[in-house]
């Protein structure tokens, strides 16, 4: 049961974000929803990432006993969760620049206010 | 800000440079590389930010050059991944590893010291991806406080 | 090995880096003149389509290819970057450098007047670089990284003109939109990981069990590249972001559209070609259900975007509309070739679908030109605002009589091909859906005669007395993809068999694309 709780974790954060997203109408908060939906995805890769008894691929500090490479954990998924947080800032930086556009037009953050394309 | 604010920024900035550029430096040897190192060096800006304003970091640091500095770094990057192609017959391909010219020694296996001149074109590539990440972040740090300090706009 | 070998051998690494490259240096090129960058960026495009023209005429001759990044061979395991570049790569990498030289040709004087321009064609050429990228890479985990590239680079484009509110809400629409699809995708790249240790689309598909796992993933990655392509429930985005980013841009944005849908028919006929024949519950074969569902989202498509078109008034907004409904015809034709996987229509309706990729981005193309044209001459948005526009435009009147044609599929142009064998192959399946496609075309022709009316025609208002013909380098890119729609309308064996069945055949023989890596190790 305890290894299941992390994919739990991972589930509901995608579900919180998702809600977040579609129901609040803060443009702010519909920000922080995608950064949790992102969060929970990175969380995924991580646990993906995590082996028992594995030992980190520094090369240098392999413990001894251990034979190269296969005692040592593959960074795939570390790898890609780097990959995907750089592609976060870059989106957050993004979204935020274009939530304090829209406040400086309309001068408020409500989705519903600020809805001029309809139809 | 106050004094003290000012003061301990002041402390801290070097120090937090220091480690930043240590982890783009060792990101072929530690866990860590351009992006994090870069992470943390503009994070140390971001400090400066708060501490002395925007106004004043504006007043000494040009967004454009800023800029330059990014686009410096992505060419760079894509420089050496051609650069591998002409030299290592495939693009990011590691000419430089095992050469024993600059960064190219082989590192020995096994618990020993780190040996800072391995990894080939990685270092090069870290450096370059640093150099990309310090300027964009700041810069878009820097421009979003200070559009947000703006009372009124145009 | 001579040169033109080597080239050639490199040449799906320099596809990608050539205009990522000049990318980063436009903002250094920028400051000499703003001519030469001008100049630049067409330069640019025409080297990467020379690599792309070098490319597809070895891979539609001699079959797939494969790139690896930083070593000379496949080694186990498998964590390089792979390029695999088959023929259905290639026919899109075509469509994207050939709708980006456009572009940038219409941006010369369509822009010429704004400032941030350096900024501008960096984007431009990092959405073409993330449409090529997504079309040739072999890895699913490069394939989203691209994706999110498109995804930022295209909002910011769409921000363009970002003094206009309605451009920055239509941009953060699109950005929630696509970077909740893309993160999705990188959800369903984890499952994949955790099942397979895998992240290549050959050794995927070769390992792929169709385990209830799988089944979640698919489901994931067709509605989110579903999303991003505009496919019907989550197609708002579309006519939001075409009606409000210039019209230059949207050709590019349409590239990067164009390429979601590439990524659904890699998913679909690819990553699950060696399962989709297995039997579901009920003895339903998985692509009976699968490809319901398409055509289903499709005929939805079709109807919203035709009758949400009829009521428009904003000229830009009805294209966007109309061009919803141009991709549910490219759902119709790929949903009906998964139903009937394995005959000889499924191979029929294809070609139609891939076929009315390349049309779709010629007429929509054409037709965002010429409104861009209007709008640029005229500063007017709205059809009640613009009347008699014949007289003055008369160019622009032939493109857009042209343009409007093509897109109802009427006989001498290039609609025309691609809808009737959408139409002869869905007539297979079920006649009621053929007729339903018929009538979207008729509506659309309907439409596009209203609008003609409206705009060109009628009487001249006088506040457009002086209104003068669009400039030469936007009649230029107009009339290029005029010409192309004519041609290719005239001859459609000409694109038809050097082009499209190669496509088609590369997508339904499956195994080859697998046997390139996976036998190589």
């Amino acid at each position: 049961m305890i290894e299941y709780i992390p994919f739990i974790a991972v589930v509901a954060m995608i579900i919180i974000g998702l809600y977040t997203v579609v129901f609040r109408r803060n443009l702010i908060k519909i920000v922080i929803g995608i950064s949790i939906i992102e969060s929970g995805v990175n969380l995924f890769l991580i646990i993906l990432g995590y082996r028992d008894g594995g030992v980190a691929p520094i090369f240098t500090s392999l413990p001894p006993g251990t034979s190269f490479p296969e005692g040592m954990v593959l960074p795939v998924p570390q790898a890609l969760t780097l990959t995907s947080i750089v592609i976060g800032v870059a989106v957050l930086a993004l979204m935020l620049s274009l939530v304090m556009h829209i406040y400086r037009k309309y001068g408020t953050l409500d989705v519903q206010k600020i809805r001029r394309l309809k139809e | 800000m106050t004094k003290i604010v000012k003061t301990t920024a002041n402390i801290l900035f070097p120090f937090t440079m220091i480690f930043g550029l240590y982890v783009i430096a060792h990101g072929h040897l530690t866990p860590g590389g351009g992006f994090q190192g870069g992470a943390i060096v503009a994070s140390g800006c971001a400090l400066l930010l708060v501490a002395y304003g925007s106004p004043w970091v504006f007043d000494h640091i040009k967004d454009k050059r800023l800029a330059t500095f990014e686009s410096l770094g992505a060419i760079g990057f894509i420089t050496i991944g051609l650069l591998g192609l002409i030299f290592g017959a495939v693009f990011f391909g590691n000419f430089l590893a095992g050469s024993g010219s600059l960064f190219g020694t082989t590192p020995a296996t096994g618990s020993t010291l780190a040996d800072f001149n391995t990894g080939g074109v990685l270092p090069l590539m870290n450096f370059a991806v640093g150099v990309k990440v310090i300027a964009g972040l700041f810069v878009i740090i820097l421009v979003m406080a200070y559009a947000s300090s703006i009372k009124e706009w145009s | 090995m001579t040169f033109l070998e080597t080239l050639l051998q490199q040449s799906p690494v320099l596809i990608i880096a050539t205009p990522l490259l000049s990318a980063f240096l436009m903002p250094l090129v920028s400051r000499i003149h703003a001519k030469v960058r001008d100049v630049f960026a067409l330069v640019v495009l025409g080297v990467t389509s020379c690599f792309v023209g070098l490319l597809a005429s070895d891979v539609l001759s001699h079959g797939p290819r494969i790139y690896i990044f930083g070593a000379q061979n496949l080694s186990f395991p498998l964590v390089r970057i792979l390029f695999e570049v088959d023929s259905m790569g290639v026919f899109m990498a075509i469509i994207t450098v050939m709708l980006a030289s456009i572009a940038v040709v219409y941006s010369w004087s369509f822009l010429h007047q704004q400032d941030g321009l350096d900024k501008y064609y960096t984007l431009l050429l990092l959405v073409v670089t993330s449409a090529l990228g997504m079309e040739l890479t072999g890895d699913i985990f490069n394939f989203f990284v691209f994706l999110e590239i498109s995804c930022i680079a295209s909002c910011a484009l769409i921000a363009f003109w970002v003094d206009e509110g309605e451009a920055l809400e239509a941009a953060f629409k699109y950005i929630v939109v696509s970077s909740i699809g893309a993160l999705f995708v990188l959800f369903a790249i984890g499952i994949f990981y955790a099942q397979y240790n895998a992240l290549n689309i050959a050794t995927l598909a070769h390992l792929l069990q169709f385990t209830f796992l799988d089944k979640i993933v698919l489901a994931i990655l067709l509605v989110s590249l579903g999303m991003k392509a505009g496919l019907a429930p989550m197609h708002m985005w579309m006519p939001d972001s075409y009606g409000r980013a210039p019209p230059s841009i949207i050709l590019i944005i349409m590239s990067a559209t164009l390429a979601s849908v590439y990524g659904i028919l890699r998913v679909m006929f690819t990553l699950y070609g060696n399962v989709l024949t297995t039997s579901l519950r009920f003895s339903l074969p998985a692509h009976v259900i699968i490809g319901w569902i398409l055509i289903a989202l499709a005929i939805v498509s079709i109807l919203i975007g035709v009758i949400m078109a009829l009521v428009q008034t904003d000229l830009l907004r009805l294209i966007g509309y109309a061009g919803v409904a141009e991709i549910g015809y490219m759902f119709l034709a790929i949903g009906t070739s998964i139903v009937a996987l394995g005959t000889s229509y499924a191979t029929v309706a294809l070609h139609g679908g891939l076929f009315h990729i390349l049309n779709d981005a010629l007429d929509i193309g054409l037709l965002f030109l010429v409104a861009g044209a209007i709008y640029y001459v005229t500063k007017k948005r709205s059809l009640d605002d613009i009347s008699g526009l014949a007289r003055s435009m008369k160019f622009t009147t032939v493109f857009f009589i042209i343009g409007a044609l093509a897109v109802a599929g009427m006989p001498p142009l290039n609609g025309f091909t691609s809808k009737f064998l959408i139409y002869e192959s869905v007539y297979q399946v079920n006649p009621i859906l053929s007729i339903i496609a018929l009538l979207g075309s008729i509506l659309l022709l309907a439409i596009f005669i209203k609008v003609l009316y409206a705009a060109f025609l009628g009487p001249e208002l006088p506040e457009l007395k002086d209104v003068k013909e669009a400039p030469r380098s936007m009649l230029l890119a107009m009339g290029f993809l005029a010409v192309f729609a004519v041609v290719i309308g005239l001859f459609p064996n000409l694109v038809l068999d050097t082009l499209v069945k190669p496509a088609a055949t590369a997508l339904l023989d499956h195994a080859q694309y697998i046997s390139m890596v996976v036998g190589g190790l």
